[in-house]
């Protein structure tokens, strides 16, 4: 390789004033590993968000179109939404429009008074049909209902009221003379399912489809139709399909699908990042006016060196060269060790922060690592080159007389 | 067959711009000096010879008049090509010894070397001359500042002969060293202006000056006495 005595001369300054030189290097060390845990963790914080919201966005809602009371109207029942249901033949054109993009499923839902022990209190009450609880619902403790008189609750139901398998509760307004009162057992504690659109599950008390008629009758008058799809890119074919074959006269359902929500709350968790990131890039302006209050120091220090060099036959550009490699000398110094600490802190902050750490070695995540890297070392080369400049452009008869 | 004089100055001027006034340092100077002369350029303090050394140095150019050096006008030359004609034609040899702190004696000496040949000196070159100015193996590893000011401005010497220049400039080369040293030094200048040298010496001690061929004395901007 060519000797470059140009190089040397700058690794040469940077050794001889190493603990200055350590000392800028390490405000790029700070602002590296600051701007790259936060991207990282913003990173983190995004995909784990999107994933979670994933489970949720993948459901279309159909609901009766409470606007048209369409609904209603087809079922004969009366003009309030409240009334409003979408009735079997319904259900069956939802099923047979948007089958085979997901899982169909019809949801009965009432709120109602329950009592436990001698506390009342209201809940809300899904009635599933059987085949449909088996696959929609996971029991973390017991089983499923297979009587009128059994149900299930979701867990933060079940610790809200201090419920454990046999607990009984009872349905129904017992003070009202008119209202059916059904006492029931709890069988099954479910899995936490996490915010959901189509049935939160966790804090409810679901029966059976048959169970559920008994006590409020309407069989077949679903409050709601669930389609969980298979491929979260078919929602909107999916809503198509389901409004052709209902709407198509006049508004008989409301499609609601989440994807739009989702795109709302994973924006704004990129505008958070972007924002901690500014604040964290904020670090390495403080560096670079290190690194430039460092050229600046080396450049006075050896005016009287800069005139021999230019005086023996250095040129100006080769002079301009010896500070900027010694800038990027700093920047790459920095950046390197910024590099691998931000590795080992990022790991640290996305687990405190993000509570996991299964999407780190992912790309999006350690892309921050160089990205961050390079805007190090473009502060330092920036910072550098006005010194820089300013030593190439001294004049070589008044460097020479400086002491 | 006439030769082209080494340097050549025809009616240069050279006006330093102040706010209190211009000030005009060299007064339509016009010198030739041979090659293979010895010249000593003498004359007091604020006389101009600073301002005639840094012309025929190839650091400052000429406000007017023309300046030939190897018979180049360095009035028309751009900053790179006065660095180059520096790094080439002139080999300095000044007061202060000026070796960059940085590099060792040897590394002192290489450095033109590589700046010109763009890699280091294989030709044994820079360990020839640094042992004919009397620095051995062991010193050329030091750094300046690890040397006595007579083995700095022996590296000096060393240094400014490395690319073969036709012109040595010695801006007063025995100033800050002691007679016997300094007593030494001359007789290194000499023996080099034996060997067919053009040695430009600017001094105002005149024990220094009258080793010359020749003296050229400056007052107030002008030749006094050629």
């Amino acid at each position: 390789m060519k000797n470059d005595i140009i190089l040397q001369l700058s690794v040469r300054s940077i050794r001889l004033n190493f603990l200055r030189s350590l000392l800028a290097a390490i405000g790029i060390v700070i602002g590296v590993v600051a701007i790259s845990s936060m991207g990282m963790m913003g990173a983190n914080m995004t995909m784990s968000v999107t994933e979670e919201l994933s489970a949720m966005a993948n459901v279309l809602v159909v609901k009766p179109d409470s606007g048209g009371g369409g609904g209603g109207m087809m079922g004969g029942g009366g003009s309030s939404s409240d009334d409003d249901y979408i009735d079997k033949d319904q259900f069956d054109d939802i099923e047979r429009a948007a089958g085979k993009y997901g899982n169909v499923y019809p949801l009965y839902q009432e709120s109602d008074t329950i009592t436990i022990g001698d506390d009342d209190r209201r809940a809300t009450i899904y009635g599933m049909r059987d085949e449909d609880m088996a696959t929609i619902l996971t029991v973390a403790n017991g089983s499923l209902p297979q009587t009128s008189s059994s149900v299930v609750v979701g867990p933060t139901f079940a610790e809200n009221n201090d419920l454990t398998i046999g607990s009984r509760i009872t349905i129904g307004d017992e003070d009202d003379e008119e209202a059916i009162i059904q006492k029931v057992r709890v069988v099954g504690i479910l899995e936490e399912k996490g915010m959901s659109m189509d049935l939160n599950s966790d804090n409810a008390i679901i029966m059976t489809e048959k169970a559920y008629n008994g006590l409020y009758g309407g069989e077949g008058e679903y409050d709601q139709v669930n389609v969980i799809l298979y491929d979260i890119n078919d929602a909107d074919t999916a809503t198509e399909a389901i409004e052709d074959k209902l709407n198509r006269k006049e508004d008989e359902v409301a499609v609601q699908d989440s994807s739009r929500m989702m795109e709302s709350i994973t924006s704004t968790v990129s505008t958070l990042t972007t924002f901690v990131m500014a604040i964290a890039g904020i670090s390495l302006l403080v560096a670079a006016t290190s690194i430039f209050n460092v050229m600046m120091m080396s450049v006075t220090e050896r005016i009287r060196e800069i005139g021999i060099l230019r005086s023996i036959g250095t040129r100006k550009s080769e002079v301009l060269r010896m500070f900027i490699y010694e800038a990027v000398i700093l920047g790459l110094v920095g950046a390197i060790i910024g590099a691998i600490m931000s590795v080992i802190l990022g790991w640290l902050v996305v687990l405190a922060m993000v509570g996991t750490t299964k999407y780190f070695f992912t790309y999006q995540s350690l892309i921050y690592v160089p990205v961050s890297m390079a805007i190090g070392i473009a502060i330092c080369v920036f910072s550098g080159v006005y010194p820089a400049w300013r030593a190439a452009n001294l004049d070589p008869i008044e460097a020479l007389r400086s002491d | 067959m006439t030769t082209v004089p080494v340097i050549e100055l025809a009616d240069v001027s050279k006006i330093y711009p102040l706010p209190s006034g211009d000030v005009l340092a060299l007064d339509h100077l016009s010198i030739k000096i041979e090659r293979g002369e010895f010249v000593a350029i003498m004359g007091p303090s604020g006389s101009g010879k600073s301002t005639l050394l840094n012309q025929i140095g190839g650091l400052d150019v000429p406000t007017s008049g023309t300046l030939r050096i190897t018979g180049k006008n360095i009035r028309k030359m751009s900053d790179d090509k006065l660095t180059d004609l520096r790094l080439n034609a002139i080999g300095y040899i000044f007061q202060k010894f000026n070796l960059i702190p940085l590099l060792s004696a040897y590394e002192n000496v290489e450095y033109p070397y590589i700046l010109k040949h763009r890699c280091n000196d294989t030709t044994g070159r820079v360990s020839r001359l640094l042992a004919d100015v009397g620095i051995n193996k062991r010193l050329a590893k030091h750094k300046p500042a690890e040397l006595s000011g007579g083995q700095q401005q022996r590296v000096a010497i060393a240094r400014a002969l490395v690319n073969d220049p036709d012109i040595l400039l010695c801006d007063e080369p025995t100033g800050n060293l002691d007679t016997k040293t300094g007593g030494q030094i001359m007789e290194m200048l000499n023996g080099l202006h034996d060997q067919g040298r053009t040695v430009i010496i600017v001094t105002h001690d005149p024990s220094v000056g009258e080793q010359a061929e020749r003296i050229i004395r400056i007052r107030d901007g002008k030749v006094a006495d050629a």
